[in-house]
């Protein structure tokens, strides 16, 4: 390939650089994904109460960073957090508050989705039991929605991580940066900025065949 | 705290007040994303019926590697990828702008996620239609013209309107290869005026103005491809957790009287 040389890229670059990235990039995607799940099955439940203001506030708060970019959502919490929290904080940690509050809203449109999959039926045989609200979502609907769920869950958990490299933004160290910094210090962008196509493509296509396969098995099971 | 709304009077140091270059850069926003969206929707829509051309599987293969690559990177690299990596490689491309690039860069992501609905809407329709076109004497390719295609777009257009609204919203990776754009603009003015909170509401808003653009000039090209007689396609074909956003029905009073 004309002007590209791979060569320099030893295992002792990767391990200085790539590997400090790759690690705060899972840790990102891990984090806000659990984050961003119960946050969003609140959201949902907020959204699906029947009170009409917990309702519109999650309707507003949902929609509202549907329709932002998330490159500015980054951008806004890491301008803002220093002066609603009083003192700064690193780019990684606003990074992990953007992505929980971030991906909550996609989370959260996914679980609202699951639990009306779930018949009303249900519901109100539960009720018939005799259980409470709480009861009911977590022993019949929470258990069920998440499940039926799964697939969207894991697809949303795929495009989180190549989200997560947005954060290039504010300039925090992910898998993206270690890339970018190796490059820079060695003298040669392009070959980095390759080798990281290369392996966001890997981790990406890996999980999206094994979610696939997920998905066949569940929907055996139904 | 309070508000500085005069800051876009200001003047940027180049004889262009903050409002004049943030008009400006709304502009390169709407350019990029309308060029994209040109081209992802072209190909999309090729790439798409390719992958229902069961019979040849190289198309078949063609359109699931087109779909696979483009989908599984992220966006901003794919950018750096058009930006820095081609050009070393095919070295007459370095002539090309970088408007030029982004565009291609945003253009082949989005056509992967089209590509997907396309095919989806395409299976979506029942066998009987293809095979009635056949009947009648349609080439296959005709019986895709007139037919098939037109019938997947209105079913795919819901999924799309949201793709495009999509699109809008990642047009802002373009700040990383410096195209002037909105988001370009909010890191700059920011950093020049200080008076973050003010430049970055106003770029919000923009965005969110585009987005509901986007929105309504969709639903208004829904409107205007429904045919008589048929429903909108709200129905079928729509996947993604977003598709039933109409759906607000509420669990049956659940929470109340415990």
């Amino acid at each position: 390939m004309g002007g590209l040389d791979l060569s320099f890229f030893s295992f002792d670059i990767i391990s200085k650089f790539v590997l400090k990235g790759l690690y705060f990039s899972t840790e990102l995607t891990i984090g806000s994904t659990i984050g961003g799940i119960v946050l969003g099955t609140l959201l949902a439940l907020m959204r699906l109460s029947s009170s009409k203001t917990l309702s519109w506030i999650a309707v507003v708060y949902v929609n509202g960073m549907r329709s932002i970019p998330l490159v500015m959502v980054i951008l806004w919490f890491f301008l803002l957090m220093p002066t609603l929290i009083g003192h700064s904080i690193g780019a990684e940690t606003s990074a992990f508050i953007t992505f929980i509050a971030f991906e909550a809203a996609f989370f959260s449109e996914i679980m609202r989705a699951g639990i009306q999959s779930i018949s009303k039926g249900q519901v109100m045989a539960a009720q018939a039991l005799g259980m409470t609200y709480a009861q009911n979502m977590k022993l019949v609907v929470l258990p069920q929605a998440f499940r039926n769920m799964l697939p969207v869950l894991l697809t949303q958990t795929i495009v989180l991580f190549q989200d997560t490299s947005l954060v290039y933004a504010i300039g925090a160290y992910d898998l993206l940066k270690g890339f970018v910094t190796a490059g820079k210090i060695y003298g040669r962008p392009e070959e980095a900025y390759l080798l990281a196509t290369i392996v966001y493509f890997v981790i990406c296509f890996s999980l999206s065949t094994w979610v696939k396969r997920i998905q066949a098995r569940i929907s055996i099971i139904r | 705290m309070s508000w500085d709304w005069q800051v876009f009077l200001n003047d940027d140091g180049s004889g262009r007040t903050y409002l004049e270059w943030i008009i400006q850069a709304w502009g390169w926003t709407l350019s990029v994303a309308a060029c994209a969206w040109v081209l992802s929707v072209s190909i999309g829509f090729v790439v798409g019926t390719l992958r229902t051309f069961t019979k040849y599987s190289l198309a078949v293969m063609v359109g699931n590697i087109w779909v696979e690559v483009f989908r599984n990177i992220p966006i901003l690299v794919q950018v750096f990828l058009w930006y820095f990596v081609l050009p070393t490689i095919f070295t007459s491309m370095q002539q090309w702008s970088g408007f030029v690039l982004v565009v291609l860069a945003l253009g082949f992501f989005t056509s992967s996620r089209i590509a997907e609905q396309v095919k989806a809407g395409i299976n979506a329709l029942p066998k009987g239609q293809g095979m009635a076109a056949l009947a009648m004497g349609l080439t296959p390719l005709q019986s895709y013209r007139y037919v098939i295609l037109p019938m997947a777009l209105r079913i795919i257009l819901p999924p799309l309107t949201s793709e495009s609204m999509n699109l809008l919203k990642n047009s802002s990776v373009a700040f990383a290869v410096s195209i002037p754009e909105l988001t370009m603009f909010a890191m700059q003015a920011q950093e020049e005026t200080s008076r973050g909170i003010e430049i970055y509401l106003a770029v919000t808003m923009l965005y969110a103005v585009s987005a509901f653009a986007v929105n309504r000039l969709m639903a208004a090209l829904e409107r205007h491809l429904q045919i008589p007689g048929t429903s909108s396609g709200n129905s079928k074909g729509t996947n993604g957790p977003g598709a039933n956003a109409n759906n607000t029905n509420t669990l049956p009073s659940i929470g109340g009287g415990h």
